[in-house]
């Protein structure tokens, strides 16, 4: 049996001498996954039932557990009460940006690491893996005195600079073409008299493909995700989504339908890309590549 | 003429290029990474306060001084921290593994189930606890609700130190025990079914099977959930912060009940803009996870493996 990983370069089959026969699932055990499947939809699920409800719906006894008709009349009243269409147009550039800059960054420190020669080369391949380990948020005043110092504070570009490549990327990237890369595909180029950077162009990049989705996938949702230092560095006039859902659920009274309607809006993005290609991700996961 | 150009791109390509692609990464770790966090030292050393204009005076470990023998919020929130730790990071250990060994069967529909127990992980911190501070609810929450249905009494979830840590401790669990599930049911298909066989013919239990085979095996995957889960839980902030969102939403309840260290941090530096004292903090914080990580660490690797 081999696991979900078709983007990513396939496991040699296990040994016929161990192969595994797995137990056969009783009806125990499928009870017990969809009680855990349950539990872990249910916060989601209700967010959705409580923006699809009227705001007095909210404090009924007992509580209401199915979807109503007011979805549509709760997220236009988002939209109109708050910054919500800027948030989500700035997250759409902070995320998109962040994630294209990611994946061209990493496949290029990525494929010089795996496929060209240079002195250092593993030492500073173990450097970037070491620089994951820094707890750099705990460095987050000086940042924030650099963003003010820049002029940045307040900016996109505060959030989006920061996040232009990764070492969990590059990484990523690396482990992927050294195992699914072979080198004569990059002969054939060199032969021809191309530069590295037209290798990089016309044949690694092309190459890289299932992965760098994989990379770009993870990233966006992580952009998209992401609320300390946006929280941080931005102002509630120039909101992302998630410092938006923070504004809104900080008024002085709170209408519960409205906050959770935006955050059910602001959610829709992140489980769009994992309805689609949740395979994909799950499969990255469990070859231990991707870090949450 | 040409030829000479044209080598000498050859060796440029050959000799620099390759750095020149590894830089960007390095450059800004060092410029927005290793440099505010390094910095922070400096200023932690420092009495520096936004509000007093951008004047500077170096007053060595005073802010230190202060934050260990004279600073009652500070211990709070450490102590709050550690308390938080444990409850968070146990259960997703032990829940993730018991996940695994679900999921470690011949399933139907296995994606689908997979997915699921990913799906918490994917959504936002700042969606996630806006949802649960609505379940926890004192008045209307779901929760609440329940446990009236079965007789027991509403809790006042905010209210109490005991209370709000299992609150936020159950968004933190929802939202990893998955992450880690799957990378334990990764490793969990790799052990060879003939270790089971042997077990089996000796008369082992499946739950002997599982302490005794499983989780020996899978030790390296546990340690490096363990360290990651330890370094995450230990700056938890988003959970805290969103609790109990509004105007003092930064002290972590109305008695501190909550706040921790990393919002402690986030309190002096952002809502009192006290950087000298924040940055303090900041390094305070940073030792205390690399002891407690340390301690996880070894903790983790005493898992026996005969």
């Amino acid at each position: 049996m081999t696991t979900v990983l078709e983007p990513l370069a396939p496991q040699a089959p296990a040994p016929s001498g161990r192969r595994r026969a797995l137990r056969m699932p009783g009806p125990w055990t499928y009870a017990a996954l969809i009680a855990v499947l349950a539990g872990s939809a249910f916060p989601v699920y209700w967010s959705l039932v409580v923006s699809s409800q009227t705001p007095d719906s909210v404090s009924s006894v007992p509580p209401v557990l199915v979807p109503g008709g007011n979805l549509f009349a709760n997220i236009s009243r988002v939209f109109d009460q708050s910054d919500f269409a800027l948030a989500m147009m700035n997250s759409l550039i902070v995320s998109g940006t962040i994630t294209l800059s990611v994946v061209f960054f990493s496949t290029l420190a990525g494929f010089a690491f795996a496929k060209l020669r240079f002195r250092g080369r593993s030492a500073l391949m173990l450097l970037v893996v070491a620089t994951q380990a820094v707890p750099t948020e705990l460095g987050v005043i000086p940042l924030y005195m650099m963003m003010s110092d820049f002029g940045w504070a307040g900016e996109l570009h505060a959030v989006i600079v920061p996040g232009l490549v990764t070492a969990f990327g590059v990484f990523f990237m690396r482990q992927y073409f050294e195992r699914a890369v072979p080198d004569e595909l990059l002969e054939a180029g060199r032969m021809d008299g191309c530069s590295s950077l037209r290798l990089y162009w016309h044949v690694v990049l092309p190459a890289a493909r299932p992965a760098a989705a994989v990379l770009g996938l993870f990233t966006f949702m992580q952009a998209w995700n992401d609320f300390f230092w946006p929280l941080v560095v931005l102002t509630p006039e120039n909101p992302t989504v998630q410092t938006a859902l923070n504004t809104l659920a900080s008024g002085y009274t709170t209408d519960y339908t409205l906050v959770l309607t935006a955050a059910t809006i602001g959610t829709v993005p992140v489980l769009a890309v994992f309805l689609l290609f949740g395979r994909q991700i799950v499969g990255g996961i469990m070859q231990g590549a991707l870090k949450g | 003429m040409k030829t000479d150009w044209r080598e000498r791109r050859h060796r440029w390509d050959t000799r620099y290029a390759p750095y020149a692609y590894i830089a960007p990464y390095f450059l800004l770790f060092a410029v927005f990474g290793l440099f505010p966090l390094l910095y922070t030292a400096w200023v932690s050393l420092q009495d520096r306060n936004l509000l007093d204009g951008d004047a500077a005076t170096f007053i060595g470990v005073d802010n230190y001084v202060q934050l260990l023998t004279a600073d009652p919020y500070f211990w709070n929130a450490m102590g709050n921290t550690l308390s938080l730790w444990l409850l968070t990071t146990v259960p997703q250990i032990l829940f993730a593994l018991g996940i695994a060994q679900l999921l470690n069967r011949r399933l139907r529909g296995r994606t689908f189930f997979r997915m699921g127990v990913l799906l918490p992980n994917i959504t936002s911190v700042a969606a996630v606890t806006i949802i649960f501070a609505q379940l926890f609810g004192r008045d209307f929450g779901l929760i609440n609700w329940v446990l009236e249905l079965f007789g027991a009494g509403r809790i006042d979830w905010q209210a109490g130190t005991g209370s709000s840590h299992t609150a936020i401790a159950a968004m933190v669990v929802w939202r990893w025990t998955g992450y880690h599930a799957l990378i334990f049911l990764a490793s969990m298909q790799a052990i060879p079914t003939s270790v089971y066989e042997a077990a089996r013919l000796d008369g082992a239990t499946s739950w002997q099977q599982f302490w005794r085979i499983t989780v020996p095996m899978l030790r390296p995957q546990i340690i490096f959930s363990t360290v990651i889960a330890t370094a995450g839980n230990m700056r938890l902030l988003a959970e805290p912060l969103l609790f109990n969102p509004g105007a003092g939403a930064a002290t972590g309840g109305s008695d501190r009940q909550f706040q921790t260290a990393a919002l402690y941090l986030y309190e002096q530096g952002f809502a009192k803009f006290d950087f000298g004292y924040a940055s303090a903090i900041a390094w305070l914080l940073l030792i205390a996870t690399v002891a407690i990580t340390g301690l996880s660490y070894l903790a983790a690797r005493r898992i026996r493996t005969d």
